[in-house]
């Protein structure tokens, strides 16, 4: 079964922690040169260019002896696992012909074929590194230009269906966890500040900013205009600045009304310890603020891991994915919860002489 | 609130700003989800944005790109075009566009080494094209004759080479 190959990554290994920036991400869009794009194309033509994709794909480090599947051949708990991991789109997960996604073994590389555009191509990174995670996509894509046209333009860049992604086709982004930001009331004005830098502020999937978790996506807007280590750089600076606001708005939570912070804390602690049904967004909150309490030092590092771990395993299909099978909304609300009493059962009271982070 | 695209209750307030500027947009659910706003990977800024811009030229209503089909008011209402040639169509209407849209107008990015070596390749036979034309002009038609056979042999290898 294709989820099998999730289901043994997932167990025991998690990502190395790092506070507040959770990981890096670019995403280049191309398109083939002699093709329409997917949006304009017929059914032959899409076929003709996945093949054409895939065979290219499989060619190219570090994709050499990957996973590459046609959506066709996936069902759609697999499509929702792949979206929760962040691998494919949810634009892609619901493509209806043609759709293909190729995997490196390790899942930090993973190419669409036939989303928006011909080729997705997309570097994924821990914590906040944006010159191997741009390194690491540039080496892929001129892999995969030797043997593919692009449609470019030397005036327009690389031509993509929408308009807004032209130029380098690049969105750069980074996940950040600022609970500090979110629980003072400052998000929105952090959001309004980025927007006027050309920066977009997403929650986890893209569904708005009051994102459960207090988790953002944080990228470049614009694509044209600019050269790649620009526009990281511009987002770099950016993203710098609001890590010192997150801390600065943790520091003043914990001046003004602390024991409110830590008992907030505890409680979620408690929830998650002791709870037999729970949502995901409920989930996440509880998590965001676990993960938190690490930060603080209140707890030790290896539950920032845990939390950043089980932020992906409470999401509905990864739920599902545990139990074998596809279940009901209200049933997977117990198994969720059963899942967060077992990881954290042995979590230890805070520690609240630690040191601030 | 009424959607800005249709009569129905707004229900999705859409702020953005670009390059300074303030675009404000109300939509309903149904508009929301058409335009793409509900995933903002996939907004059509274009289309939202002709809203500003409603009067389009006789002239520019009837485009449409011959290589794919896509017509000016497919790009207009879903902020998509179809192919490479479409941005050679609907350049007019897209260049002004671009500037609210990206911080300039002119890709300063990478370049993909196959179009380098075509760039460089289709320079120097403007190059030659040019001495040429100046040579015939100046009537040193030795030395014309030589660019014609350089131009040739340049055309001939580009063309028998392997696609791209």
């Amino acid at each position: 079964m294709f989820h099998d190959l999730f289901f043994s990554k997932s167990k025991g290994k998690s990502p190395k922690p790092c506070p507040i920036a959770l990981s890096t991400r670019v995403r280049l869009a191309r398109n083939l040169s002699e093709f329409p794009f997917p949006g304009r194309a017929q059914s032959g033509q899409k076929k003709a260019v996945l093949s054409k994709c895939m065979e290219a794909l499989e060619k190219v480090h570090p994709l050499q002896s990957c996973t590459s599947v046609e959506l066709d051949e996936l069902s759609e708990l697999d499509r929702q696992i792949l979206v929760e991991r962040h691998l494919i789109s949810l634009e892609l997960s619901q493509s209806d012909e043609s759709g293909g996604v190729v995997l490196s073994n390790d899942h930090s590389c993973s190419v669409m074929v036939n989303e928006e555009d011909h080729l997705r191509i997309q570097v994924l990174g821990n914590g906040l590194d944006f010159k191997k995670v741009w390194k690491l996509a540039d080496e892929l894509d001129s892999g995969i230009e030797s043997t593919l046209d692009y449609a470019f333009d030397s005036q327009l860049g690389f031509l993509t269906a929408c308009p807004t992604n032209l130029g380098t086709g690049m969105r750069a982004s980074v996940m950040m966890h600022l609970p500090g930001l979110v629980m003072s009331k400052n998000m929105d004005k952090v959001i309004n500040a980025v927007n006027h830098l050309g920066i977009a502020v997403r929650g986890l999937f893209g569904e708005g900013s009051d994102a459960s978790g207090s988790i953002f996506q944080i990228s470049n807007q614009q694509t044209l205009g600019e050269s790649e280590p620009a526009i990281i750089e511009r987002l770099q600076t950016t993203l710098e600045n609001i890590v010192h606001q997150e801390r600065m708005a943790r520091e003043k939570l914990m001046e003004d009304d602390g024991m409110r912070l830590i008992d907030k804390i505890s409680r979620a602690a408690g929830c998650l310890k002791t709870c037999y049904l729970i949502q995901s967004s409920e989930a996440m909150d509880h998590l965001s603020l676990i993960r938190l309490a690490a930060d603080f030092g209140y707890l030790p590092e290896k539950f920032r891991a845990l939390a950043d771990r089980m932020f992906i395993e409470v999401q509905p299909g990864h739920v599902q994915l545990s139990a074998g099978q596809p279940i009901e909304p209200g049933e997977r609300d117990r198994l969720r919860a059963t899942t967060l009493r077992k990881e954290f059962v042995r979590m230890p009271q805070l520690n609240l002489d630690a040191q601030v982070d | 609130m009424k959607c800005h695209h249709c009569d129905s209750q707004a229900t999705v307030h859409l702020t953005q700003i670009i390059n300074g500027q303030m675009h404000k947009m109300d939509l309903c659910e149904v508009c929301a989800q058409e335009k793409g706003v509900t995933n903002p990977d996939n907004l059509s800024i274009g289309s939202l944005l002709q809203e500003n811009h409603p009067k389009v030229d006789a002239g520019t209503a009837s485009m449409t790109c011959e290589s794919c089909g896509t017509t000016h008011q497919d790009f207009k209402k879903g902020g998509r075009l179809g192919c490479e040639a479409c941005y050679h169509v609907f350049r007019p209407v897209l260049e002004p566009l671009l500037d609210g849209m990206h911080a300039g107008i002119n890709h300063l990015g990478k370049v993909p080494s196959r179009s380098l070596r075509k760039k460089t390749v289709d320079e120097e036979v403007d190059v030659l094209r040019m001495n040429l034309k100046k040579a015939v002009e100046e009537e040193n038609y030795e030395k014309a004759a030589e660019l014609r056979d350089c131009l040739k042999k340049l055309q001939t290898k580009t063309s028998s080479a392997p696609k791209g």
